[in-house]
């Protein structure tokens, strides 16, 4: 307030550190190629033309995990492919930030089996579930949106008692 | 059955000792299991049935004794002809030699086998698990081998199966 009434139209904006990272967080995040099985295809119809996700900053899907912040789980999960997941996983750098997309990510969805996992959450912690099968990509969007909304909840304190 | 597929079985009957049931138009030969082989090569270069188009198995636990029948799927494409060959295995140590030095394609079929059934196949060249992961224990698609580990939820037992569930704690 103070310094804003001082300097009037000079353009200068003041915020907190948290909104400004949180700001910058969202709106460049991208994701990690990570399309396993049939929710791969609308995942991918959400970052094409008619469903763009490039407007809300997943400008590229990266599929080397060492350049991505968010991996999207879209698929089936089975047991052989579950120590891979973990691994890339666990290549990304902090901060990152997990979808499970669909409901076999979800909770195992049709397949109540001995070869699937049920729920990709028994492997990584998941910040969005997005419901469906598969979800359009406006649900797959909106899931994205709500992720971009947990993020810019997000508070330094959180991390420093972790 | 076709006149050409009655001579075949004919001499299977009086060589190898099989017995043969006709199904929906199709031949099932039952074969001892010390004898496959040499069946399978028999008929591969004697009666042109080249082409083993598939190997499975079923498993009849607790109806029926022996528990396993494996079977094989002959076909010639130069005479148009179909025949099944089904070898009927205990479930204590199933063994049966190899045919994978007969039919190549009978290599990755076998390794399946081997994971699903856990049907031995002795002389094989590579006898890995191929569909599930390496260290795993049992044998999927035996009949006594559960279905699933997580039953279904509906609203009355999510609280319970949510208390049980491993959920990663990073």
């Amino acid at each position: 307030m103070g310094i804003e009434q001082k300097l009037g139209n000079m353009g200068v904006v003041t915020t907190t550190l948290e909104s400004a990272v949180n700001w910058a967080r969202t709106n460049a995040m991208w994701p990690l190629m990570f399309g396993l099985a049939c929710c791969a295809i609308e995942m991918m119809s959400a970052q094409a033309a008619d469903f763009d996700m490039s407007r809300f900053g997943m400008e590229l899907m990266r599929p080397s995990p060492r350049q991505s912040d968010l991996m999207i789980v879209a698929g089936r999960v089975s047991r052989k492919m579950a120590p891979v997941l973990r691994r890339l996983y666990d290549q990304m750098p902090e901060p990152k930030w997990v979808i499970a997309m669909g409901d076999c990510a979800s909770c195992g969805g049709v397949f109540n089996n001995y070869a699937i996992l049920q729920g990709v959450d028994e492997l990584v912690p998941v910040d969005v579930y997005v419901a469906g099968c598969p979800p359009r990509p406006e649900a797959l969007i909106h899931g994205v949106v709500t992720l971009f909304e947990k993020v810019k909840g997000e508070k330094f304190a959180d991390l420093v008692n972790a | 059955m076709d006149n050409r597929l009655e001579k075949v079985v004919q001499v299977l009957q009086e060589q190898a000792g099989a017995t043969y049931e006709e199904s929906r138009g199709e031949v099932h030969v039952f074969i001892p299991a010390r004898q496959v082989v040499d069946v399978l090569i028999f008929l591969r270069d004697e009666h042109e049935f080249s082409l083993l188009s598939a190997m499975t198995a079923v498993d009849y636990w607790p109806e029926e004794t022996p528990r396993f029948h494996l079977i094989y799927q002959l076909s010639s494409l130069t005479q148009n002809l179909c025949i099944q060959l089904r070898v009927p295995l205990n479930g204590g140590q199933p063994k049966v030699p190899t045919a994978s030095g007969a039919f190549a394609n009978a290599n990755w079929r076998e390794r399946e086998l081997m994971d699903m059934f856990g049907i031995t196949f002795e002389g094989h060249p590579d006898p890995r698990r191929i569909l599930m992961p390496p260290d795993w224990e049992g044998h999927p698609l035996r009949k006594d081998y559960p279905l699933g580990y997580e039953e279904p939820q509906f609203s009355f037992n999510l609280d319970e199966i949510d208390l049980r569930k491993p959920y990663v704690k990073d």
